[in-house]
């Protein structure tokens, strides 16, 4: 990438305001973080009198407590289970959707097509009523299997839309390339075009891990036990309907933050890497 | 041998298809026709009001309409200025500078913070007594400016709008820097070459490329933002009065507060019909501007 | 770079599945239990509590009882009714909601009726608990509800909604630190003294909207009489009537003399409790559970509970008190004896003191008041004098309430007059009676 620069600017002035830019906007970013881990070493009593960021005593204690009462362990296992398997579902399922709406004809491709992207569009407002109905009549209820294809399905649209418009815009020689080798569809689909569109993965596997790992609504009405729950709904606990437990949530909020923002930086890679090799060797 | 070609296209798409009538259309169809029922979500006993609903929403509910131009204002701010903000920034992280990874992880914070988060810290940057910003604003000289930004009517939807473009703003850098990385580098080169300066290189190819990407991204913020409301809910509680009441918390209150089930799945529709039209009419200019 | 991705993506795949095979397996297939009792609720701040009793009961009698507490309380509610619709409720539940809601569940044949079990033994369980926080629970011969009278539920503990006030800020001003504003008058005195101090007069959850209207009722009630207030929820009278004005009045009159807090009308109660407990501000109305929220964030506070200072002296001030949190058995469940009798253990006066002495909460048993702090004695003595919207047997259509309380919230903050509101009000009111006359 290091050849890659066209925008390399040699005035001075000009590098100073971008990164000045850059700096404030990334200030604003850091600075809830920082409220929320220095709120997580405070104690109930202090962490609203004590205004400043670096709280006085050092509570690490909050973090194990918040393990053990939060009953972290199994729950955070279920996320993780949840968020991998529901994100690679949308992945696989989409990908191959989005692939034939772009490149095959059949018919009532465009109505289907256009239904997903309704389906985008219109919140069911209570849905979750008869999602529950459906999953108690299909003995799907309390179950992970039944969780994880409700979340395959919140995510399909969007990530249907994303994919979409990036295989619209690839250049279609590569895959003229490898009919004329011998490739079958999927074959293509597997070989060629998921490989050009990783950028456009990462980011559709960045926006359902986050959306699966946050998700707590459809948890708990999903879900009648504790053990199944996911992450966010044990969290909920500390966050009672008179007592916040404050210190307690923060350190929760704290390490449920950290492995959405590892898988966003394991991602960050295929962004960078992008197509440039991609598009080189066609 | 056509059959056969169109049935392996179809089963390209069946998955989706199938897990999507079945978790998705079955439950819309119960709301859709809901939407004729006067219902508290209760009784095993529904009436049947036809098309009174939806025309109660149309004519009487102006409450119902205060919360779309609401929606419609946050969203405007959303794509004018989240969006740009996040071009921005996209850009300049897009260039090779130092630090590049440390800014890209760092702007997608915002979006990865839960709502409870997002919502304490900024209330505790602006509340209108003791909060971080107007401290700062008298320390330096500019006292008058200090106002009650979550609980004035003049500036709480401006406010809590502001709030939702920085928790937003992420997502659009993480695509529009997507879509800036598979601009092929060799027109670049190639322009250089034919002697262009950064400004024409950003007109004649960046620009155009991006077109498709930027209405993308409008079409998705418009979806996000119109149907914000959590964090709304944690700032201000959709006041005051009714100056930051946004539609989902109407269909909300029509669910919980009223207990007219049949009445909110109305709403939703309605809401839901506003919401293809805007994006169709996007989509339409997108597939015109497409013509590069 | 294709072979690798892919073959992340396998591994990712391999290990899902075995993650969720594993699951799958462990999903919980409970035997039918006979001794087993599930209970829903919201409530998680209880969880160590509940979960210590349900081991004393095991203890005693060999059934298990099995708590499920879930929060938030919004999402709880959608979980509920989504059960009710699949005819899946769990042996005992809370519900969330007024009484509408509630005489829907009744109607709908989701909750047992438990009059037989109360009046029992010359209904000794009947009056083991606070009349009032019986009356929430039960539906009277005269109710509009169309609901068959009797009780349908157990209270477990009761709240009051009254206001508190910080001692020590009391006495900075100059006043008496026992002798709380009793009069409107004496409060909104106040309110100079207190904008030139620096401090915050009166916090509260204003943001939600369901606390402005407990106020403004308390005041209603104080001005014109509880007969008068419900003939208005009839329709009898109209909300353009002076006496509605004069309540309107008070809350302009509250915020000319500063004695509400900066921001009150968005204010969240969590962030209102925050306030009070670092001394900030010198009044909160808040419920009875303060005591519990305020320990934690500052034991050290001074504070002590009084009546909203009365606007008149024609009728009495009335605050709302009741069941805080009460148990509803499905009618339904086959565990309907055990569940029954459970209950009845938990509302026994060891069990209540337990509950008392754990969460700070007043006890809904009338024999567990002796071991309770001082500061929660106070808001108990007020428990008699109390009133609650479920008790009437009417209830006010929610447009007209949304309206008179969004109302207040634009009279506080200046956009409207009282007699503006009170027109709006009006004439959401008779919308609403059309539609009903003609459904």
């Amino acid at each position: 990438m290091k050849s890659d620069k066209y925008y390399r600017s040699k005035n001075v002035a000009v590098n100073v305001i971008v990164y000045a830019f850059l700096i404030a906007v990334a200030l604003t970013c850091i600075f809830p973080l920082l409220w929320m881990f220095s709120s997580s070493l405070k104690t109930q009593e202090t962490i609203f009198r004590d205004m400043s960021l670096i709280p006085k005593e050092f509570h690490f204690e909050n973090y194990i407590l918040a393990w053990k009462e939060g009953g972290f362990g199994r729950n955070f296992l279920n996320s993780i289970v949840y968020t991998s398997v529901v994100v690679f579902g949308i992945v696989v399922v989409s990908s191959l959707a989005a692939y034939a709406f772009s490149r095959f004809t059949f018919p009532g491709r465009n109505l289907i097509f256009y239904v997903f992207m309704a389906a985008m569009m219109i919140p069911i407002p209570g849905s979750f009523v008869p999602l529950y109905v459906l999953l108690n009549k299909l003995h799907l209820r309390n179950t992970p299997i039944g969780y994880i294809l409700c979340m395959i399905n919140v995510g399909l649209s969007t990530s249907i839309f994303l994919l979409k418009t990036f295989f619209d815009k690839m250049p279609k020689e590569l895959e003229d390339a490898a009919r004329i080798d011998g490739c079958s569809k999927l074959g293509i689909w597997r070989h060629v075009a998921l490989p050009l569109a990783k950028p456009v993965l990462a980011v559709v596997v960045v926006l359902n891990a986050l959306n699966v790992w946050n998700e707590y609504v459809l948890a708990l009405i999903i879900f009648d036990s504790k053990p199944l729950m996911p992450l966010q709904v044990a969290l909920m606990t500390f966050q009672g309907e008179f007592i916040t437990r404050y210190p307690l949530l923060m350190a929760g909020l704290t390490i449920t933050a950290l492995p959405i923002i590892l898988v966003y930086i394991f991602m960050q890679k295929y962004i960078v890497k992008g197509v440039t090799q991609g598009a080189l060797v066609g | 041998m056509r059959i056969k070609d169109t049935l392996e296209n179809y089963l390209f798409v069946l998955p989706a298809v199938t897990i999507f009538l079945i978790f998705y259309l079955i439950p819309f169809i119960w709301v859709f026709q809901l939407g004729m029922y006067e219902w508290d979500g209760i009784l095993p006993t529904k009436i049947f009001v036809g098309l009174s609903n939806f025309k109660e929403i149309l004519i009487q509910d102006n409450i119902w309409w205060l919360s779309m131009r609401n929606a419609g204002y946050i969203t405007l701010i959303a794509i004018i200025f989240q969006n740009a903000l996040a071009f921005m920034l996209a850009m300049a992280c897009d260039r090779e500078i130092k630090m590049k990874n440390f800014f890209r992880l760092v702007f997608f914070i915002p979006p990865v913070l839960s709502e409870v988060v997002v919502g304490l810290v900024w209330q505790w940057i602006l509340d209108g007594n003791y909060g971080l910003l107007n401290v700062w604003l008298v320390k330096i000289g500019l006292p008058h400016l200090a106002k009650n930004w979550l609980s004035d009517p003049q500036t709480a939807l401006t406010t809590v709008a502001i709030v939702h473009c920085w928790k937003g703003f992420g997502w659009g850098f993480l695509i529009f820097l997507a879509g800036l990385q598979t601009i092929p580098r060799e027109l670049y080169e190639a322009a250089r070459v034919d002697g262009a300066n950064a400004w024409d290189s950003f007109k004649n190819i960046t620009m155009p490329l991006m077109v498709p990407v930027a209405i993308l991204v409008a079409i998705l913020t418009v979806l996000g933002t119109m149907q914000a409301f959590v964090l709304i809910i944690a700032m201000t509680g959709g006041g005051p009065a009714y100056h930051t009441q946004v539609p989902v918390l109407r269909i909300l209150a029509s669910m919980r507060g009223s207990s007219r089930f049949g009445y909110a799945c109305a709403q939703g529709i309605i809401f839901g019909l506003v919401l293809i039209i805007i994006s169709f009419v996007q989509y339409r200019f997108s597939k015109r501007s497409r013509q590069y | 770079m294709a072979v690798k991705f892919s073959g992340c993506l396998k591994g990712i795949l391999v290990f899902a599945a075995l993650g969720s095979f594993f699951l799958c397996g462990c999903a919980p297939r409970a035997a039918e239990n006979k001794n087993k009792v599930v209970i829903w609720h919201w409530m998680t701040d209880r969880q160590a509590a509940f979960e210590e009793l349900s081991r004393r009961y095991e203890e005693l009698t060999g059934v298990k009882v099995i708590f499920e507490l879930y929060a938030p309380s919004e999402a709880y509610s959608q979980k509920i009714r989504a059960a009710a619709q699949s005819v899946s409720l769990p042996d005992v539940f809370g519900i969330l909601g007024e009484k509408r809601d509630f005489s829907s569940f009744v109607k709908a044949g989701h909750i047992l009726e438990i009059t037989p079990y109360m009046l029992a033994d010359n209904g000794k369980w009947k009056n083991m608990l606070f009349s009032k926080a019986l009356a929430v629970n039960e539906f009277s011969a005269d109710n509009s509800y169309g609901v068959l009278p009797g009780i349908y539920g157990v209270p477990i503990d009761i709240t009051t909604i009254q206001m508190v006030y910080n001692k020590k800020l009391l006495k900075q001003l100059g006043g008496n630190p026992n002798r709380p504003p009793a009069t409107l008058e004496e409060f909104l005195a106040l309110g100079p003294k207190i904008k030139a101090a620096g401090m915050q007069g009166l916090v509260s959850g204003w943001g939600e909207v369901w606390m402005v209207d407990c106020l403004a009722n308390n005041y209603a009630f104080n001005v014109m009489g509880k007969d008068k207030v419900l003939a208005t929820i009839k329709g009898k009278v109209p909300y353009t009537d002076p006496d509605w004005i004069k309540v309107l009045e008070i809350f302009k009159q509250m915020q000319d003399s500063g004695i509400l807090a900066n921001g009150l009308v968005t204010m969240v109660n969590k962030n209102a409790e925050q306030l009070f407990a670092n001394e900030k501000a010198v009044f909160a109305f808040n419920g009875s559970w303060c005591v519990n929220v305020y320990n934690g964030m500052n034991p050290g506070l001074e504070f002590g509970a009084m009546l909203p200072p009365a606007a008149g002296s024609k009728y009495p001030m009335v605050i709302w008190g009741g069941a805080g949190s009460s148990f509803l058995i499905n009618a339904r469940s086959p565990k309907k004896e055990e569940a029954v009798k459970f209950l009845r253990w938990l509302t026994d006066r060891e069990q209540q003191v337990y509950l008392a002495e754990v969460t700070l909460n007043l006890p809904a048993n009338k024999d567990s008041l002796k071991k309770i702090s001082e500061i929660l004695a106070q808001f108990a003595d007020d428990i008699e004098s109390s009133t609650h919207p479920n008790i009437w047997g009417v209830s006010e259509f929610p447009a007209v309430i949304e309206a008179l309380d969004k109302g207040i919230q634009s009279i506080v903050i200046g956009e409207k007059t009282p007699a503006q509101i009170a027109e709006e009000v009006q004439r959401i009111k008779q919308r609403e009676l059309f539609k009903q006359s003609n459904r």
